[in-house]
């Protein structure tokens, strides 16, 4: 984990609220499902915002992100050649040396850009991924999981593109090995209570209001299973059966 | 490496390489920062805040953004007195800095007991967090009315062996009362501030943000409130103040030592830059430097 400054190559919008963000910066040591601080503000705003990888390459970091309150439409500001600080990377990620065989990806709304980088690593590990994307109405990211997925799945609530309803109802969770989500928790708990139907191992990457996001300020504990835990550090990736909701 | 420059305090006995703590509850037990930066550079780290049993803290959203500030209603989860000496002092120990423990409690009891324990420990200095709700007196805080926090200190100097902090809640009825009782109890020092009790509203849910409605109040937003208090305690006490409350820079620094400060926290900011404790550090020795001021202790109480 290191305080990085970033230099921003793109800043991009790609819906009416969705905006994708490449910065430049070194070293790039994230795994699919951590996360960075990020601020494009000195002292403006007091907190950092904690945003998904979406994707980590050599020596850049994207990050999609939506706009919903002043520190991301600040961020969607940003113009190229234009600082970022990231803090990062934080969280565990998804344990994708554990993970074998053949595996879903169920994202909803800007749970979706997080498990772009999970598609493409497990992929390269020669785990067989299908993405189940729920949307509300536009598409993002699609042609990004495209690569690192074998069947891919979607579905928006009015049914402008693919299925008419909920990512859930297409998922059959006795297909896989393994079911990896992350987007809104009422989402992610159908997606857990539909694994443990079938007994399938279900990971859910969760999200909490965060001050340090480093794991010393205790802002973001949650209760589980095995006692209170960090989002910021032992999370934000749990198994869902560890999870009290 | 600023030699030029003395940055070294004293409070209450105790000598500090330079007047920057972390403040409890913003720094954990100093591990998490240090994986940014050498926290052993800060004069000191006041430990998350401690009761004597464990404690989960509270439910729901703990941390809120505002203007210029933060709030904050995490609700002192922590590992308990016990745990904290068994493993926490040898954490914060190889820092090689003040440690100092904080520590907080919900009734005259536990008080005593916990710094029973931590008396017989390896800690530097006790700060004694008085915010915390008094169960036997309906929640309202020990920090509160004077004759309450008196009472409070006096018990815990009869069993404390180490300097002992009181750490004075904005919140006081008056806190120059408040500090001048504290003091009379037998405080070796006084810091101050605790966060201001606030509020916020979700205007949609049409509810508090907060499970506890109230929760404290942090951040730049507190600084000059936090400055006058500091500015009017250090008027009247003889014992040293440590000052807290939106410190962000090494201006604000220079301002609570004018102010009459021995030494100052460092608290929310660490959260805006993971590495304002070495920041701040590096920019107090240059900014003393061009304001011609060769040693800390010269400008102390100057306004
Ligand atoms: C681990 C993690 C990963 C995330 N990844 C992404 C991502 O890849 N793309 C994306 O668009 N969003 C992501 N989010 C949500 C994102 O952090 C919030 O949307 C963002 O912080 C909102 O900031 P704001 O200033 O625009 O909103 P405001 O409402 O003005 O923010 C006020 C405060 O509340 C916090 N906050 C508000 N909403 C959320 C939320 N949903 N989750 C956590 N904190 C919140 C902010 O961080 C800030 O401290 C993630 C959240 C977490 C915890
Ligand atoms: C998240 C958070 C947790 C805190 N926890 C404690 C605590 O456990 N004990 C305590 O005495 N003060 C606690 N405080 C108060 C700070 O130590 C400090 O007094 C206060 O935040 C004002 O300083 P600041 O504006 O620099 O943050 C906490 C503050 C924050 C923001
Ligand atoms: S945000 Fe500070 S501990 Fe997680």
């Amino acid at each position: 984990m290191k305080y990085l400054v970033g230099e921003v190559s793109v800043n991009q919008q790609i819906t009416d609220d969705i905006w994708v963000v490449r910065v430049s910066c070194e070293p790039v040591e994230a795994k699919a499902g951590q996360f960075y601080m990020l601020k494009s503000w000195d002292t403006e705003q007091t907190l950092m915002r904690p945003i998904s990888v979406f994707k980590a390459e050599e020596g850049c970091l994207w990050f999609m992100y939506r706009v919903v309150g002043q520190g991301t439409r600040r961020m969607s500001f940003l113009e190229k050649g234009d600082a970022i600080r990231l803090l990062g990377p934080c969280g565990n990620g998804y344990p994708c040396e554990q993970i074998k065989g053949r595996v879903a990806l169920v994202g909803g709304g800007v749970g979706i850009p997080p498990l772009c980088e999970t598609a493409k690593t497990l992929q390269r590990n020669g785990v067989t991924v299908d993405a189940y994307l729920g949307y509300r109405d536009v598409l993002f990211a699609v042609e990004d999981f495209e690569p690192w997925c074998t069947d891919m799945f979607i579905s928006t609530e009015k049914g402008e593109e693919g299925y008419k309803g909920f990512i859930t109802d297409l998922l059959k969770p006795e297909q896989y090995d393994v079911v990896l989500t992350c987007g809104p928790e009422v989402m992610m708990r159908k997606v857990a209570a539909m694994c443990a139907e079938h007994d399938v191992t279900c990971y859910c990457s969760l999200e909490h209001r965060m001050a340090c996001g480093i794991g010393a300020c205790l802002g973001c504990s949650i209760r589980t299973k095995s006692g209170m835990k960090r989002v910021c550090k032992d999370g934000p990736v749990f198994l869902s059966t560890e999870l009290m909701w | 490496m600023d030699n030029d420059v003395n940055l070294s305090v004293e409070v209450a006995g105790v000598p500090f390489k330079n007047p920057l703590i972390a403040a409890s509850g913003t720094f954990g037990f100093g591990e998490e920062y240090h994986e940014l930066y050498d926290v052993g550079c800060l004069g000191g780290i006041c430990s998350k805040g401690l009761t004597l049993h464990p404690k989960d803290g509270n439910d729901g959203i703990r941390v809120w953004e505002t203007a210029s500030g933060m709030m904050n209603s995490v609700g002192l989860q922590n590992p308990g007195v016990e745990a904290f000496i068994e493993t926490g002092i040898a954490q914060m120990r190889r820092f090689g800095n003040v440690l100092i423990a904080n520590m907080g409690g919900h009734s005259m009891e536990d008080y005593v007991t916990g710094a029973t324990m931590l008396s017989a420990s390896d800690i530097d200095m006790l700060e004694l967090n008085i915010s915390c709700p008094n169960v036997k007196s309906g929640g309202m805080a020990f920090g509160i009315k004077a004759e309450v926090a008196e009472e409070v200190v006096r018990a815990v100097r009869k069993v404390c062996t180490k300097p002992l902090i009181v750490k004075l809640s904005p919140n006081a009825e008056n806190i120059v009362e408040m500090a001048l009782a504290c003091e009379r109890a037998g405080a070796d020092a006084l810091s101050l501030v605790n966060t201001f009790q606030a509020m916020a509203i979700d205007i949609r849910k049409r509810k508090p943000v907060f499970n506890n409605v109230y929760a404290g109040l942090s951040g730049a937003a507190i600084k000059p409130i936090a400055l006058r208090m500091v500015h009017a305690v250090c008027k009247q006490v003889r014992v040293p103040v440590i000052g807290i409350g939106g410190i962000y820079t090494a201006e604000d620094v220079l301002e609570f030592i004018m102010a009459g400060a021995a030494a100052v926290q460092l608290g929310t900011v660490n959260f805006n830059n993971p590495l304002a404790g070495r920041e701040v550090l590096d920019d107090l020795a240059q900014l003393c430097r061009r304001e011609g001021i060769t040693d800390i202790n010269e400008i102390r109480g100057v306004c």
